[in-house]
């Protein structure tokens, strides 16, 4: 038997609002937004270009390294 | 004499937008106030249901940066996003689909810009955006140029009501061309709401003159001295306005027609 020589980053590297951003390996999206202190119900998430209508799916969405993602809300415009 | 808000109702027909009725016919943006104070009250003073807002990346480095929707309550007011920035069909969508995700409804005012100096809108992309989203049940309102082709095949395209510049974005111009608006409104089944160029209260008034439905602006108030006045002055003039092509003015005349009796003078 050997080990597989995949192995298990520690963290993830993504691309989140188009910055290099990184969090711990095992992260969902849920982690992601409350580490960033943002409010679910109050930004819209697109995920590898995907939108995310369903916030309630946010806790088992997992990511992965070199995921990309986009977080919007509504600001003053005309 | 001052119309009541109750007596204006019986004075106008209901404004009705894709099956939806609304009680004011201005409409108002969110953007460029010193304040989310000022803007509050400046669109309070307004009087109006819907309000537009963009749609952004949050701003991940900056805890201060909080979206419109810690000063804007969705029951209160009517959120319709925009797609302002957007050039190309393709963007355009994306900007609906997410605005939407927001979960408050799915009403959108399609923007595609065709150039960046003069912000004029390219009709072709935003009549491409316009037929996809509303064969996803988007209730588009589309921004368009006072074109009337234009407008025609927006409404063809499945667009809720048409919106037709009444000078560039940001201008304060008012209206350039009134026989293109009016034409458009006689044409299209579909209402017509004039969008952008409105630069004070007596613009305001001009374009519902011309029989439209509605008028949405942004800058004309909270780019004014006094937003909150200018508000109320712009409330007040789409009101005027509204009635007074109601009422339908008096023939113009090259000459003068006394008011007063001609007969009856002392001396003659």
């Amino acid at each position: 038997m050997t080990t597989p020589l995949v192995h298990e980053p520690s963290a993830l590297a993504l691309t989140v609002n188009g910055d290099p951003r990184s969090v711990a390996a095992g992260s969902s999206l849920s982690d992601l937004l409350a580490s960033l202190k943002l409010d679910p119900r109050l930004v819209v998430v697109e995920h590898n270009r995907t939108i995310l209508r369903d916030r309630d799916a946010y806790p088992s969405i997992a990511l992965a390294d070199g995921d990309v993602l986009e977080i919007v809300h509504f600001v003053g415009g005309g | 004499m001052t119309a009541s808000p109750v007596a204006l109702e019986a004075l106008d027909t209901p404004f009705v937008i894709g099956g939806r009725e609304f009680r004011s016919r201005l409409m108002v943006g969110t953007g460029k106030y010193a304040s989310n104070q000022q803007m509050i009250a400046a669109i309070e003073a307004s009087g109006a249901e819907v309000v537009t807002v963009a749609v952004r990346r949050v701003d991940l480095d900056r805890t201060k940066d909080e979206g419109i929707l810690y000063h804007l309550d969705p029951q209160r007011f009517m959120l319709l996003a925009n797609t302002a920035g957007c050039f190309t069909a393709d963007d355009t969508i994306r900007y609906a689909r997410l605005a939407r995700a927001a979960g408050f409804n799915e009403w959108v005012k399609l923007e595609v810009i065709g150039d960046q100096q003069t912000l004029l809108p390219d009709a072709a992309a935003t009549i491409e955006a316009t037929r996809v989203l509303a064969a996803e049940g988007f209730k588009v309102m589309a921004y368009t140029n006072d074109d009337l082709i234009s407008a025609l095949r927006l409404e063809d395209a499945g667009a809720v009501c048409v919106m037709p510049l009444a000078s560039p974005i940001g201008s304060g111009l008012g209206m350039l061309n009134e026989f293109a608006i009016r034409t458009i409104k006689h044409r299209l089944s579909v209402p017509v709401i004039v969008d952008a160029g409105v630069g004070t209260a007596s613009d305001a008034a001009i374009v519902m003159e011309q029989g439209v439905d509605g008028v949405l602006m942004n800058t004309g108030i909270a780019a004014a001295q006094d937003p909150i006045r200018m508000a109320t002055a712009m409330r007040l003039a789409v009101d005027a306005g509204r009635l007074a092509y109601l009422a339908g003015r008096m023939p113009r005349r090259e000459v003068a027609v006394p008011s007063s009796p001609t007969t009856g003078m002392l001396d003659r």
